[in-house]
């Protein structure tokens, strides 16, 4: 990273701005569609925790350099991503005759 | 062996192999390790709303924690720029994002921490007037922290009665059996030998005030340890700035990685446990 030119962390810091603006955008959106009744609940989950997974890509992606990595980082990365994945629905997938059998 | 023998390699030139300065790789597998411990709160969190027969919606000061979320997404840009004017050779623009960054991140944690207040001088009681079992949960005159029938018969100082000012009709939690009747809005004197049961709105008094205070308060320790951080680079940046300004850039980096992480959980905070 540090051979990189003053121009081009000068474009960056355009881009945090944008990126800045989105965050804040989409912080409004989930507060007012979190009072909008969709017809299930479920749906408005599904709602926010999309819109906090575009901020989350929106922070790892250009906070966190996510975009121009080395290949460790992505491998790192990944592996995490899969283990998350793995614990969140190993819980839920162990429960799920109860959840389905729910009214 | 002389100590400047002892530098530590790859603190600023990339490592042939991986192609990055040791503490970029420390730091990911750091944050690695913190996704498990997050994650493994948030299945908790899938499994107990999921088992759960009543879940209050809207029940935390929603104006409140979007100021709270857009202080911290403010701290993310801030850190961020403060790098980057470090990588322009700008070291006073570095020293005032730097400060702004922890300057937000305390903000964030004080209003955090009155938010916390707020719950341990919100009461549910339940005790019985002319014959009839009352549930209600509302506000004790004077806002005492954390009392419960305990205190109230606490033999060296016994309370005879307390004057309790019920929340408005609507503003009940479901499954919390907030039966307030009409008229009975303003404040009521019950005596403590009238009250069943009294408790705060602490961890103890619901499963979601539980994993609440759990995720909100394993979040804000990292808060707190990321500002002790920023702060510290604040104070001995210029010194490092004279002698080693790479090493700094990176330092500054890596610091900021961690404090993103910490924007990054809040993101799924935020609509999970203050509007879901």
């Amino acid at each position: 990273m540090s051979h990189e030119h003053a121009h081009d962390i000068k474009q960056a810091t355009r881009k945090y701005i944008y990126v800045f603006l989105a965050l804040l955008l989409g912080t409004v959106i989930t507060v007012i569609a979190s009072y909008i009744p969709f017809g299930s609940h479920a749906l408005n989950i599904a709602v926010a925790l999309f819109i906090a997974s575009c901020k989350a890509f929106l922070v790892a992606a250009y906070f966190m350099h996510l975009i121009s990595e080395k290949r460790m980082i992505y491998g790192l990365v990944a592996a995490t991503g899969f283990f998350f994945l793995g614990l969140v629905l190993l819980i839920v997938f162990s429960d799920a005759d109860q959840l389905m059998s729910r009214p | 062996m002389s100590s400047a023998a002892m530098e530590i390699p790859y603190s600023v030139e990339p490592r042939p192999d991986t192609g990055l300065y040791n503490g970029k790789v420390g730091i990911w597998l750091f944050l690695a390790s913190e996704v498990m411990l997050f994650g493994a709160l948030f299945s908790s969190y899938i499994m107990l709303r999921v088992g759960s027969d009543a879940w209050p919606v809207h029940m935390l000061n929603v104006p409140i924690g979007t100021l709270n979320t857009t202080v911290l997404i403010t701290s993310s840009i801030t850190v961020v720029l403060a790098w980057a004017a470090l990588k322009l050779k700008e070291f006073n623009k570095f020293r005032l994002y730097m400060g702004l960054t922890v300057v937000l991140a305390l903000t964030f944690a004080i209003i955090k921490s009155f938010e916390y207040r707020s719950k341990f001088v919100h009461y549910a009681v339940e005790y019985t007037h002319n014959g009839q079992v009352i549930e209600a949960t509302g506000h004790i005159e004077g806002s005492p922290w954390n009392w419960s029938l305990k205190t109230l018969q606490n033999p060296d100082h016994p309370i005879e009665s307390i004057v309790f000012h019920p929340d408005a009709a609507g503003h009940g939690h479901p499954g919390e059996g907030a039966t307030i009747h009409a008229g009975e809005h303003e404040a009521v004197t019950i005596a403590t030998k009238d009250i069943h049961k009294l408790e705060s709105f602490g961890p103890w008094h619901h499963t979601y005030l539980a994993i609440y205070f759990t995720l909100t308060g394993l979040h804000a320790l990292h808060v707190l340890g990321g500002a002790a951080v920023l702060a510290w680079f604040w104070i001995t940046g210029p010194a490092m700035w004279r002698t080693d300004p790479e090493r700094l850039t990176n330092r500054v980096e890596v610091t900021g990685l961690f404090w993103h992480f910490v924007d990054l959980v809040w993101i799924f905070l935020f609509p999970v446990l203050y509007l879901l």
